[in-house]
């Protein structure tokens, strides 16, 4: 599996560079904020139509990582669905296909600010999810310990030698992970924003996806 | 021949004028449907257009709007507000003038709809915003004529295409309208006419007296130009010398961050205190407003300036043009030199400087055209197709529309007189349903077809969007800078939001000639603070790159076959000299590439002479071949005559890569997934309305709800390749930044004659490659080796390698093989 391993809170994990988070012990696989329907939504407020095949990509992908990781558990982790009404106006084509991918295996979907209410789609609708030692939700809270988030859509960069690499990031520090938005028609926020540092501590690496995932470390200041 | 009433006779016998013959003509001409002149400025051209105006509203008794003059710039607007209000004033003309431009508070907008000015003047986009509205047949009504400045400028870019179609609108609304175009000395007057005239009407093109041939020339220094860069510096006491000498210097830069650092340093040098100024379009407007105003008083005695003051302004008594920098393109030059002069009858006195060895050789070959008379110029191609897809977006929310009637009117602008019926109904498609192969908007279509055919917007707060939307000009993201202060300090301008991310705070950078430290950012505004540091680091405004043209480019490959320099200055022949010992100089009809070790790389230097945009797209595409070849390229810079490739392994055979045919049938592939194309497909897409830049609630929260376009292109190209906004970025790089048809044009050229020197170091000509800016990365297999060891050597460096995350029991910093 072409993935980055690490630990946290005493838990072996798996980054894979799609920007899924793959936990062997318990066969889960976990995404977070897919952002499905996101050109329905914009059209239907009157904005633009951009090309409405985002769903069909991140489907492409999660299928992807499913195949690879055949997990027990699918943990959406939040903003699947860029709103309740998206999820409602998904095509048939696309709903068959999220059935297909949730059978034979526990399919969770987090609440996000997205979509905060359940979704007429198989699988369990929940606020949060307690996983020993893990807690699984959408927006990381304050003092929070083994904690995996999303929500913020985190890239990070690395200068290398006069030019920037920027790439959607998985943050991890001693306490909790933020997870690397998911969804195709998604932009990032980055690590250097004052609300990521605020939440995260000093010591933190950011693991990059992409072809290898990669980590680096965060706040370069700190040192040993 | 129309004689002028006696009130305007004395008027002009007051300022001791005569009518000019081009006036008169003009005059004389005033009921044709369209007529261009082209006359140099302080021929009093401005004023031709508004005689027959003038003459027409002196008569009393019209209502309404009379004229809407339509210029490149909000400052060309009020400048002329300020010349027409002086005849109306003196002879008591009973004649209403007003401005529009992006500036003109809400409050003067809204009355001017309700009751419009005899004489209106406004820029391009304004008056696309002016069409949008439903209310526009009662603004225009009883417009009789339309004065279109600068139009050579105009008819060069999309703004000119947005233009032209919104006249189309108003020739419906008013099917009387006159148009007169006023333009400064261009190679080809019947493309313009073509241009302007509603299509078919006939355009009779008026030629007043060009005047004395320019006195132009190069500045001599003592001190010899660098190797490169586009600062000039080096010639700093000379231009002050310069400046002493003459009543009124325009400093001409071709580009903003040039224009800044060389205020800058003339600024360290003028000891007798000289009064100069900076003028350029990222400066906040009350700062360029102050010094427009210093310039019309003739506070003024130099004002360092770019492309934003390129146009007729009358900017008084100005009798030294100086250009820094080569000139890219001969007619470029001669209308800049043409056009700050405004002393009729005079010749214009001018100076090159050129900012390196090469320009050297460049402005002696821009000279020489001069002399000749020999303008360049390139035809430009049929109406961009994104334009209209904007345009049509307009016309639906100023109401619903038939499209036959929209078809119509739209072939009625030269531009697109040839367009056809699919191309059209493909845009109109695209505007009201996106136009995708998966029809997945039906529901919510942006325009919807209605029983009675007409089309019209679905939500009607759309309209409001689209007019956030409405223009074509491709300004990078900018975040204004401010003094930090209490609350809201100082404005002072703009910077890119890209050079804004790589500042940190202490970091120092040059913005209306002062220089500031980087304090923070606030709210999307950069705080900085004075600073007193000699040195800074300096703003990497975009402003605009010009390739050098065709013509030039073989006028410097011509001397370069010269045994020797006579007209060159010793130095720059010297330096051409050696470069010939040591390898060769680039001949016409031949392609020299060098190869050697520089820096750890493997150097390869191609001399095509294809222009900036030429020699970018070759860049591209041999690194995309050398990529796959497995010679783990790095990355390019290109100039206006070479392009510069290193990478890790070095090129043995380069012939195999400059195969056309290769490179032709590659091209579309090699083109869908490079930066040139994701960036022509964001002005593109922006343009015609797939990305909105200004939404109504936008930039109120963190920036993560705004995703790249790059994301936007990606997928098109996966699920939709042939969608038109892909056709469409097509024809618009392969035209605009791609500059294809030069390379064509190289390869016919050199027809397999390449030189291959293989040598071991830097060579002369190579040398100013290397200090160029706008290096482009290959993201290819090289980066991802690169980022690997970097990021091991972070790790290891910062000591989180060893630390690992804590409190893990074991550390796992390694992926698994």
């Amino acid at each position: 599996m072409n993935g980055y391993q690490f630990s946290f809170a005493s838990t072996h994990f798996t980054a894979l560079g799609s920007g899924a988070l793959y936990w062997a012990a318990q066969s889960l696989l976990c995404v977070s904020d897919l952002h499905l329907g996101k050109s329905e939504r914009i059209a239907r407020r009157g904005g633009a139509t951009l090309p409405p095949y985002e769903t069909r990509d991140t489907l492409t992908r999660l299928a992807a990582d499913i195949a690879l990781t055949e997990p027990d558990i699918v943990v959406c982790l939040g903003d699947s669905f860029d709103d309740l009404n998206a999820a409602l106006a998904l095509p048939e084509a696309e709903r068959s296909w999220l059935a297909r991918l949730q059978a034979g295996r526990r399919w969770i979907w987090i609440e996000g600010n997205h979509d905060p209410g359940p979704v007429e789609l198989g699988g369990t609708h929940l606020r949060e999810l307690n996983l020993a030692p893990l807690t699984f939700r959408h927006i990381a809270q304050k003092n929070a310990r083994a904690e995996i988030s999303g929500h913020y859509h985190p890239k990070a960069s690395v200068q290398l030698g006069g030019r920037r690499i920027s790439r959607p990031a998985f943050l991890v520090d001693s306490d909790r992970m933020i997870m690397p938005a998911y969804g195709t028609y998604t932009g990032g926020l980055c690590s250097t924003s004052p609300v990521l540092e605020a939440l995260m501590l000093p010591a933190t690496c950011a693991i990059l996806t992409g072809a290898t995932p990669i980590a680096i470390p965060l706040f370069r200041k700190v040192s040993s | 021949m129309r004689a002028l009433p006696p009130k305007f006779n004395n008027w002009f016998a007051t300022k001791g004028w005569s009518i000019h013959p081009h006036q008169q003509a003009m005059l004389d001409r005033a009921d044709a449907p369209a007529l261009l002149l082209i006359a140099p400025t302080g021929g009093g051209k401005t004023l031709s257009g508004f005689l027959p105006t003038l003459l027409d509203l002196a008569e009393g008794g019209h209502e309404g709007m009379h004229t809407l003059y339509i210029s490149p710039l909000k400052a060309l607007a009020a400048d002329i507000k300020r010349n027409l209000t002086t005849p109306v004033k003196e002879m008591h003309l009973p004649i209403t003038i007003d401005e529009r431009t992006g500036d003109t508070p809400q409050s003067r907008r809204k009355r001017q709809r309700a009751d419009p000015p005899n004489i209106f003047l406004t820029t391009p986009e304004s008056l696309a915003l002016l069409v949008s509205y439903p209310d526009a047949a009662h603004m225009f009504k009883n417009l009789k004529r339309v004065v279109i400045d600068e139009i050579h400028a105009l008819a060069e870019s999309k703004r000119g295409d947005q233009m032209m179609l919104a006249l189309a609108r108003l020739q419906t609304l008013c099917p009387a309208l006159k148009r007169v175009g006023l333009s400064a000395t261009v190679e080809d007057p019947a493309a313009i006419a073509h241009y302007m005239a509603r299509h078919p009407d006939p355009c009779e093109v008026l030629l007043a007296d060009p005047g004395p041939a320019p006195d132009i020339s190069m500045l001599t220094t003592t001190e010899a130009p660098p190797w490169s860069g586009g600062g000039a510096a080096y010639a700093i006491p000379a231009v002050l010398d310069q400046i002493r000498q003459h009543k009124t210097t325009l400093i001409f830069h071709n580009t903003r961050a040039q224009a800044e650092i060389f205020f800058h340093n003339l600024w360290l040098a003028n000891d007798d205190h000289l009064p100069i100024g900076i003028h350029h379009g990222s400066l906040d407007r009350t700062q360029r407003e102050r010094v427009e105003a210093a310039m019309v008083r003739g506070d003024l005695r130099a004002i360092v300036c770019t492309g934003s003051l390129d146009l007729g302004i009358d900017w008084g008594d100005v009798d030294l043009v100086i250009q820094i920098g080569a000139p890219k393109n001969v007619k470029r030059l001669v209308q800049r030199i043409g056009r700050a002069n405004h002393r009729y009858n005079a010749p214009s006195k001018a100076l090159l400087v050129p900012a390196n060895r090469f320009e050297v050789v460049e402005c002696v070959a821009a000279l020489e055209a001069v002399l000749e008379g020999a303008l360049d110029g390139e035809p430009r191609g049929p109406g961009p197709r994104d334009v209209l897809c904007q345009h049509i977006l307009i016309a639906a929310a100023a109401g619903p529309f038939d499209a036959d009637a929209l078809y119509r009117e739209v072939t009625s602008a030269g531009a697109y007189a040839a367009l056809s019926r699919p191309d059209f109904d493909a845009c109109l498609d695209f505007a009201a349903t996106g136009g995708y192969a998966l029809r997945a908007y039906d529901r919510w279509q942006r325009l919807l077809q209605r029983p009675d055919g007409l089309w019209q917007l679905r939500d009607p707060r759309a309209a409001q969007r689209i007019r956030m939307n409405i223009g074509t000009i491709q300004d990078t993201d900018t975040l204004k800078v401010r003094m930090r202060r209490n609350r809201g300090g100082k404005p002072l301008g703009e910077i890119e939001e890209g050079f804004a991310a790589s500042l940190t705070p202490g970091d120092t950078f040059l913005i209306g000639g002062q220089i500031v430290k980087y304090e923070g950012l606030r709210e999307m505004t950069v705080e900085v603070s004075r600073d007193s540091a000699k040195k800074p680091k300096i703003a990497t405004f975009m402003g605009t790159k010009f390739a050098t043209s065709t013509q030039l480019s073989a006028r410097v490959q011509q001397m370069f076959t010269a045994p020797s320099w006579p007209e060159l200055p010793d130095h720059t022949a010297q330096w051409l000299h050696l470069q010939r010992e040591v390898s060769e100089l680039p001949q016409p009809g031949r392609l020299l590439i060098e190869s050697f070790p520089h820096d750890g790389r493997a150097q390869t230097v191609i001399y095509g002479f294809a222009g900036r945009n030429g020699m970018q797209t070759l860049g591209l595409l041999l690194t995309k071949r050398m990529e796959e070849l497995g010679l783990h390229p790095l990355g390019f810079v290109s100039t206006d005559y070479a392009t510069l490739i290193w990478g890790l392994d070095p090129i043995t055979d380069p012939a195999p890569l400059f195969d056309l045919g290769a490179l032709q049938d590659g091209l579309d592939t090699w083109l869908a997934g490079n930066a040139v194309m994701k960036r022509t497909f964001r002005a593109s897409a922006t343009i015609a309305g797939l990305i909105e830049r200004n939404t109504p609630s936008a930039r109120k929260s963190g920036r993560q709800a705004t995703f790249s376009s790059d994301i936007l292109y990606d997928t098109l190209l996966r699920y939709d390749p042939d969608h038109l906004m892909l056709e469409i970025t097509r024809e618009e790089a392969l035209r605009g930044l791609v500059d294809f048809g030069r390379i064509e044009e190289m390869i016919t050229r050199i027809d397999g004659r390449i030189d291959h020197r293989v040598l071991p170091r830097v060579t002369p000509l190579a040398a100013p490659l290397f200090l160029e800016m706008g290096r482009v990365p290959v993201k290819g297999q090289a980066e991802e080796r690169l980022l690997a060891e970097e990021a091991a050597r972070l790790m290891e460096a910062s000591g989180l390698a060893q630390i690992t995350p804590p409190p893990s029991d074991k550390p796992h910093w390694r992926a698994k093989p």
